[in-house]
Formats: structure tokens, C-alpha cells, sequence
């Protein structure tokens, strides 16, 4: 059964006021287009759970969508703060809750396993367990020794970005994989955005690559570009200077707000929005092609 | 020989590294500390990014710890649930790299808040990768300006743990790692004494022991054998400025 929608109605659908969302994607394949969407739409009190914050759930924060973040680094990676998302959180205005990376995807293992808790090796470091009542210890029941433990991470919707998928949902990731297979089976519905849909003998064909069945998701969206500024590998490149440029954007709060009419509210969609970064930004984002030599399955 | 601080720190903290290590790599310097040892002493050095990505050989520069490059070419790619454990949890880490606002007396860091952590003065990107690297890779390294401000006596905020008050104190929690092993900054290299407390074990040649004295935040004890590092060379330099870092985004 084909899920395919476009991606105004997959938010519109699947994520409401006041939902926890995880947005995947460790640097690589951020869903920024379905965030944009989720600004459009007008959200209100969503709980953000992404390991890095990233500028997508920056710009969701300055527009008002979100009262509360869970995350374990809130930074613009390699050029420094997320200014907003520091200025919410010193001033009190937002809710945190804070984890280090292997404590939020350990939350997510939990989630995805259906388990009741996870447990981990000890860190020597106890400010964020004392911080975080998340943090619990208990006794390993065959060494006696104390391992630290946290409950499942159970998003009410999981957005995943892949570089292609069928017309069911069965979605294909290659380069970083992050923590998008973890979040979608963790999460209650999953939408996902795909570069490309492809027929089912396509996914057949390479299954081993496959890290999220059709039956777990709820809508398929074909998105290109979907990710800029983040990237999707093979297809385009991450661009760093936006990234480097955010840090001006975003001195200002007038600044964000210009920068959120004129590239959020200002276009209808993704489709738009990559029209008008131009020529010049898509020839220095645009990647050149090393293909991986393919692999036999047999025909049994 | 003309060099600019970062890239004395980047040359000292790459012949920190052995042939053979698995290190956990992060982006700016320890990235580039690490292509440098690649490059020159340790040809059999495993680059791991905490992003999953593991004997990556990054054809440029990244700017963040998730960039195409490092997967392009490299030996495997994993999850992070998988990184952290197999890799770092597991015991499969040599090196890790660690960075934050504070370092303390006795190799504690601080990356989260200034201030109070309800009600911070400045709040800080968190851990990352870092609570756990700090507790579980065998060796630790630091690449940190030498400033005051960033060597209190003792950190606001344990991000990552060092050796906590003193080295039995981190024995007595059992983690596997050894804990910080040196922090190199622009002015020399800090190794923890016997109790575990950082002391100066060597100074760069353009540095003196006083300005190590009047940057760092406690009264801080000198190696009775502190030795005089090397200038970097001058094929250290050629590799950073023509091979690694052309833009000089880091250096």
C-alpha cells in the first residue's frame, strides 16, 4: 500500500501540538524541510529531542513552536553556540533536559527494544546524573556492581530522511547513520522524506542497506533537498558556509525572524526554497560521484 | 621559525600519539593533530568519529564531527549506539581527545554551565561525546589555550571526569580509562603527578615559568625534570599549512 503524501500533509497529520518529536540525523540527512513545514503549520508546545539541537530545532524555537528541548550538545557544531537556543535556556524561558550523547541514544536503544531501562558503565562524572533525576543506578544483579540506567526514549513521531525509499516506506541510508533506525522504531508514527522514490525491486535489490521496514511508517514524502543545509551523502554536500553564516543570522532575534519570512514563510515548499538558493549555491553544494563497486547476492 | 599557537599545540599534541593507536577523533585541532601523526610517525593510526565512522581518511578539512569526508573512503560505518559501545564502551579506544571551558587541578572538565546549572551564568553545549570518552578511552588528551579562566582550581561543572579530587578517586569508581595523560596548551604541556593533580612537565620554547605561573588558577607545581619541547619542524608545518589546513580555518 502506497503511503506517499506530500509533506504539509504528513505534518499536518502526524504531528500535533504538544507531541515529542525527534527529528534524526547526526549532522547528516537533518529533515530541516519537514521543520520548516512544522513552522508553517503553526505548532505550539512541541517537546524537540535531538542529540544535537543543530540549527533546525533553533529556528523551530525562535518561531515558537517548541516549550521544551532534550538534547546532549547544544552547539553549532564546529563554529560554536546556537545564540538562541542559549539565550532560552540561561533566561528560563525554555524547559531542558539534558543527557551526554550515549545517554540520549541509549534512551532511544531503550525506546526501539522495548525495553524498561538501559544500563551503562559508569562515567566517574556525576554533576548531570545528579542534575538529571533521568539518572538512576542500580546493582548489577550478577557482579554487584552499580550501573547507571535511563528510561526509554518513546518520541510521539520520528522524522527520518533517507536517500531513497519506496512508495511503502521501506527506506535505504548510507553514510552516517546515526541514530535514524533507533528513533523511528522508538517512536509511535514515523514520517519519512526521501531524495528519491524508487520501486521495491530497487530496495530488493541491495536489502543488506535497508535500515527501516515499510511497516513501522506511517507516510512517505518525497523531498529533494530536503536536508540543506545539513547534506545527504552522494547527493549533495553540507554547506558549511550557512552553517558559518547562522552565527550572524542569529545574533539578533530581528535577524532570525527576517531570516524565517523570507526562507520559511516566505516559500510554499521545499521545491522553493531550493529555486531560490540559486544556481551559484547548488553548483557549490553539488558532489562528485564515487560509487561503491556492488556487491553479489546470488540468485538462490 | 615563525608558528601561531594553534599550531604549536596541534604539532605537540599529534607527538603525543602513538603508531597503532585507535583514536576518538574530534573536529579542529585534535582532528588535524591527528592527520598530522597520520602523515608523519603514525602511518598505522585508526581515526574513529564519535558520528560512526571508523578508519576514515578525510580528504579535506570537516567543520563538524559528521562530515561527508570522513565517510567517503573510510573502512566502516556504524551507528552511535554502536560506536559507544563496541568501540568505546567495550574497551576498543586507545586515544580520546577532550575540550571545554574549564579544566581543573586535577584534569576535571567543564563543558556544560558556568555558574549554577539551574540558573547558569553561561550555558555551554554539553557533553557530546565527552563524559563518556573522558571515563572509557584508555588515554586522554586536552588541547586547550593557556588562560586563567580556563584553569580554575576546580571546575563548576564535571562534564567529564578526570581524576576527581585525587587519583584514588577515580580508581575507586572503577572506570577503565587512565584519565587525562596531558594537556597541551600554547605555552606547555600539563601531566598528571602520582596523586593525580596536573603539573607542568614541559614548556614550549617561547614560553616562560611564569607565564605559566600567572595563567593557571592554582599554585602550580613544576616536573623536577620539566623538559624544553621542540619547535615544530619544519615538514610539521608544511603538512598543517599546505596538506591539512590550506584555508587556515583552524590555524
Amino acid at each position: 500500500m502506497t503511503k506517499l503524501c506530500t509533506l504539509s500533509e504528513a505534518i499536518s497529520q502526524f504531528v500535533h501540538d504538544g507531541d515529542l518529536v525527534y527529528a534524526a540525523g547526526f549532522t547528516h540527512l537533518i529533515p530541516f524541510a519537514a521543520g520548516h513545514e512544522i513552522i508553517r503549520q503553526g505548532r505550539k508546545n512541541l517537546i524537540l529531542a535531538r542529540a544535537t539541537p543543530d540549527i533546525i530545532y533553533e529556528q523551530m524555537v525562535a518561531a515558537g513552536c517548541a516549550r521544551k528541548i532534550i538534547f546532549s550538545y547544544m552547539g553549532n557544531p564546529g563554529v560554536g553556540s546556537l545564540r538562541i537556543l542559549r539565550e532560552e535556556v540561561e533566561t528560563g524561558r525554555l524547559e531542558w533536559e539534558e543527557y551526554s550523547h550515549f545517554g540520549m541514544i541509549s534512551r532511544l536503544q531503550a525506546g526501539a527494544s522495548g525495553l524498561p531501562f538501559i544500563p551503562m558503565n559508569q562515567t566517574a562524572a556525576t554533576d548531570l546524573e545528579s542534575a538529571n533525576p533521568n539518572y538512576r543506578r542500580v546493582r548489577d544483579p550478577y557482579t554487584n556492581i552499580e550501573v547507571i540506567v535511563l528510561p526509554p526514549l518513546l518520541p510521539d513521531v520520528a522524522i527520518v530522511h533517507v536517500q531513497r525509499c519506496d512508495a511503502e516506506g521501506n527506506a535505504q541510508i548510507w553514510g552516517i547513520i546515526g541514530e535514524q533506525k533507533e528513533a523511528a522504531f522508538a517512536s509511535k508514527h514515523v514520517i519519512v522524506t526521501a531524495e528519491e522514490i524508487v520501486e521495491e525491486e530497487v530496495i530488493r535489490s541491495d536489502p543488506n542497506r535497508t535500515i527501516i521496514p515499510a511497516f513501522i511508517v506511517d507516510a512517505v514524502c518525497h523531498v529533494p533537498y530536503c536536508a540543506h543545509p545539513s547534506y545527504t551523502q552522494g547527493y549533495y554536500d553540507r554547506d558549511n558556509l550557512f552553517y558559518l553564516n547562522w552565527d550572524k543570522i542569529s545574533e539578533t532575534r530581528q535577524g532570525i525572524q527576517q531570516y524565517l519570512e523570507e526562507w520559511v514563510y516566505g516559500v510554499k515548499d521545499r521545491q522553493e526554497y531550493w529555486q531560490k538558493l540559486g544556481k551559484e549555491t547548488h553548483q557549490r553544494l553539488s558532489v562528485k560521484p564515487r560509487w561503491s563497486v556492488p556487491v553479489n547476492y546470488g540468485e538462490y | 621559525m615563525n608558528y601561531s599557537s594553534s599550531e604549536l599545540m596541534t604539532v605537540n599534541a599529534a607527538r603525543l600519539l602513538q603508531d597503532g593507536d585507535t583514536v576518538f577523533v574530534g573536529v579542529g585541532l585534535p582532528n588535524l593533530a591527528c592527520n598530522l601523526a597520520r602523515r608523519t610517525h603514525a602511518p598505522n593510526l585508526l581515526m574513529i568519529y564519535e558520528a560512526g565512522v571508523v578508519g576514515a581518511r578525510p580528504s579535506r578539512l570537516p567543520l563538524s564531527i559528521g562530515d561527508p569526508t570522513l565517510v567517503s573512503g573510510s573502512t566502516l560505518v556504524c551507528s552511535m549506539y554502536e560506536v559507544f559501545t563496541l568501540y568505546l564502551q567495550r574497551g576498543n579506544v586507545d586515544v580520546g581527545f577532550l575540550g571545554g571551558a574549564q579544566i581543573d587541578r586535577f584534569g576535571n572538565i567543564n563543558a556544560t554551565v558556568i555558574g549554577d546549572y539551574q540558573h547558569p551564568k553561561v550555558r555551554l553545549p554539553g557533553s557530546g561525546g565527552s563524559m563518556e570518552i573522558a571515563a572509557w578511552a584508555n588515554r586522554c588528551y586536552i588541547i586547550t589555550p593557556h588562560q586563567k579562566r580556563r584553569f580554575p582550581e576546580k571546575v563548576d561543572f564535571t562534564t567529564s571526569a578526570g581524576f576527581l579530587t585525587g587519583r584514588s578517586q577515580r580508581l575507586a569508581t572503577g572506570v577503565r580509562g587512565k584519565g587525562p595523560q596531558a594537556v597541551v596548551t600554547d605555552l606547555g604541556i600539563l601531566q598528571p603527578d602520582e596523586n593525580g593533580e596536573l603539573i607542568l612537565t614541559a614548556l614550549h620554547p617561547t614560553a616562560t615559568l611564569e607565564q605559566v605561573r600567572i595563567n593557571t588558577g592554582w599554585e602550580l607545581k613544576v616536573a623536577p625534570d620539566m623538559q624544553i619541547t621542540e619547535p615544530p619542524s619544519e615538514e610539521e608545518l608544511r603538512i598543517l599549512r599546505e596538506e591539512l589546513d590550506p584555508t587556515g580555518i583552524y590555524l
